[in-house]
């Protein structure tokens, strides 16, 4: 970028020809070991993705990769099933309740720990961000679910919201106070001389300027629950009330023989709108945050 | 993007506007009671779904709880029995063995040497190549675990399987020969991208000044690598290998894809306090066993902590500033 284009130029003594021929030689050699390493790249990334583009639309699916018969018809094995239109039903309500739970409860606290100095602030929030990341699903699973169970909530969704709310709400605070701290306290201050409450203040002049971040917040959270696998797992029985996460393992483990073209229209299906949302995500804010999206 | 990501509360703001700062700041005229009132729903969710649990497993771990039968109606305190069960059991100790090598093949020499390499090789190239790699390996990422898991379990089938039909290994069934060579390669497709990001933008910051003398000196690639590249992104690898520990350490999604067998050939410890607590019902024990898991979370997390500090930054901003230069993108172009 900088000096390099006026190297070549400049002359060179006579011993150091030979250098740059064995150099020159090297390079084309890494050049095609390169060439060839990222063509593996491609094939290890992109053979398992394959089948997900392809079969769905494929009127004889099988579980190998192949150049599809075109068809549409496989959409229709979603409604056919008995489970597969009310398991996305059920991850839009676990993903809406955990991004209502976690925005609400989340701009309340950040508001607040922004605004006021409460002593020991940022100690509790490191703490808090800290526990989140060790207290995780797995090592947690056995508690979780004992806590569930005893407060009479196992096979609900309300339980599914709360576990993972409160798995990510830490995270959460620590953004949005981020975007909190960033308003120009003018604002409130004004609205205040015109005697708004507190809670006024919050809802008619900070959210609207904090839109952005709920947004990305809100994105955040449903990318981290439509995918979540164990909590529901773990909290849901029956089978009409699992998301699409779960449902989908039950398709290829409990019944012998797995239907592929349900099991790839619906793979096809579930995966889109995660993908959506994360380059939308990713698009509009960047890699942020990082191990904040998907870990 | 940079600008914002610093957030302007440091935790010692400037001496001189400390007064006004301070006095300034409750616009809203919370007040320490509204502030609590405001605070108090989330901790409370966070209190019970997240600090009880860490706290209870260690009550939980001492008792012989079970899911069914007298100890699921009246539990006893055993104390410590649990633990010396354990640490005599042999299926205990494969299960940590099998997570090491999990831990230490798919994530800190796999998905870090991957996306390394891939970082490495995508820094000079642009257009079609360098976006269709990026998105592939992004895509793994991205891709529900359910779907990944299945997408797998298509390519290593036994008789339809891909995988077969390219090597001509007509009938080889790899997730039942070679079940943790399957996880581990699973898992390594799983979680590159994180790397891959994070390692671009390493590479992003390294000053192209150094790397340009380096090359004028006559050092050749893998020279520039040892003596430029790796002291100037000490700190990301550290970043990078202990969150790639922790994650790595704490999945569970190869469950969806070996369910930890066959007999228990890929029963990393996420697994085995599953197959333990919930289908073998001994939550107790399963409890004393997370509890080992969470003192090792712990560990690394505290490890974490200290290179965020001793790099100047606290970890979320350290990955804000490392995020924001993945998004301005490599900026060097070299000949």
């Amino acid at each position: 970028m900088t000096a390099a284009a006026g190297a070549p130029t400049r002359p060179e003594p006579p011993f150091v020809t030979r250098v740059v021929t064995t150099s020159r030689v090297r390079h084309y050699v890494s050049r095609v070991l390169a060439v060839i390493g990222l063509a593996l790249v491609v094939v290890l990334f992109g053979l398992p993705l394959a089948w997900l583009v392809t079969a769905p639309f494929d009127s004889t699916p099988s579980l190998a990769v192949q150049w599809p018969d075109w068809t549409l018809s496989n959409f229709s094995a979603i409604a056919e099933n008995r489970y597969a239109l009310g398991s996305f039903a059920n991850s839009a309500i676990i993903g809406i309740g955990t991004c209502v739970v976690v925005i609400v409860l989340g701009a309340l606290a950040a508001y607040a720990l922004s605004r006021v100095r409460i002593p020991g602030r940022d100690g509790l929030l490191y703490a808090l961000l800290l526990l989140s990341s060790i207290v995780t699903g797995t090592a947690a699973m056995v508690p979780t679910f004992q806590l569930v169970n005893s407060l009479g909530l196992i096979d609900t969704h309300l339980a599914v919201v709360l576990v993972v709310s409160g798995g990510t709400l830490p995270t959460v605070i620590f953004i949005l106070k981020d975007f909190m701290d960033s308003i120009p306290k003018s604002y409130e201050e004004s609205a205040r001389l015109y005697g708004a409450k507190p809670w006024q203040i919050l809802r008619d002049v900070v959210v609207p300027i904090a839109r952005p971040g709920l947004a990305f917040v809100a994105v955040w959270t449903l990318v981290q629950v439509w995918g979540n696998f164990l909590v529901p797992y773990l909290l849901l029985r029956t089978t009409a009330k699992q998301p699409a996460a779960v449902l989908m393992y039950t398709f290829y483990t409990e019944s012998g023989q797995a239907d592929l073209r349900l099991l790839s229209a619906f793979s096809l299906v579930f995966s889109i709108p995660i993908i959506a949302m994360y380059f939308l995500v990713n698009r509009r804010y960047g890699f942020r945050f990082h191990g904040g999206i998907k870990n | 993007m940079s600008s914002a990501a610093a957030p302007a509360t440091g935790s010692t703001p400037p001496r001189r506007g400390q007064r006004r700062r301070r006095s300034a700041e409750d616009v809203a005229g919370l007040g320490r009671t509204g502030a609590g009132v405001f605070v108090a729903p989330a901790l409370a969710l966070i209190g019970l779904f997240l600090v009880f649990p860490a706290i209870w497993t260690i009550y939980l771990g001492m008792t012989d709880y079970r899911l069914t039968g007298f100890a699921a109606v009246d539990p006893e305190f055993v104390g410590l029995d649990n633990y010396a069960r354990i640490l005599g059991d042999p299926t205990f100790w494969r299960s940590l063995r099998l997570t090491l090598v999990f831990v230490l093949v798919s994530g800190i020499i796999g998905q870090s040497l991957l996306g390394f390499a891939v970082a490495w090789a995508l820094r000079r190239i642009t257009g079609w190549a360098k976006t269709l790699i990026e998105t592939l390996v992004l895509a793994a990422w991205v891709v529900p675990a359910s779907v990944a898991s299945f997408l797998w379990i298509a390519l290593l089938d036994r008789r339809e399987g891909t995988l077969n039909e390219i090597l001509g290994t007509t009938g080889m069934a790899w997730l039942i020969e070679y079940p943790m060579a399957s996880i581990i390669v699973f898992n390594i497709w799983v979680g590159t991208a994180f790397s891959m990001l994070l390692f671009s933008s390493a590479l992003a910051a390294v000053p192209p000044s150094q790397l340009e003398s380096a090359r004028m000196a006559g050092a050749t690639g893998w020279q520039q690598l040892r003596d430029v590249v790796i002291p100037n992104i000490r700190g990301h690898i550290l970043t990078n290998t202990l969150l790639i520990t922790l994650w790595t350490f704490n999945t569970f999604t190869p469950y969806l894809v070996t369910a930890g067998g066959p007999n228990g050939e890929s029963e990393i410890i996420a697994v085995y306090i599953y197959n333990t607590a919930i289908p073998g019902g001994q939550l107790g024990v399963g409890a004393a066993i997370s509890l080992i898991m969470l003192l090792i979370n712990l560990v690394v997390a505290l490890g974490y902590l200290r290179v965020g500090r001793a790099r100047g930054a606290r970890p979320a901003e350290a990955s804000a500033a490392e995020a924001s230069a993945a998004e301005a993108g490599p900026t060097e172009k070299a000949p």
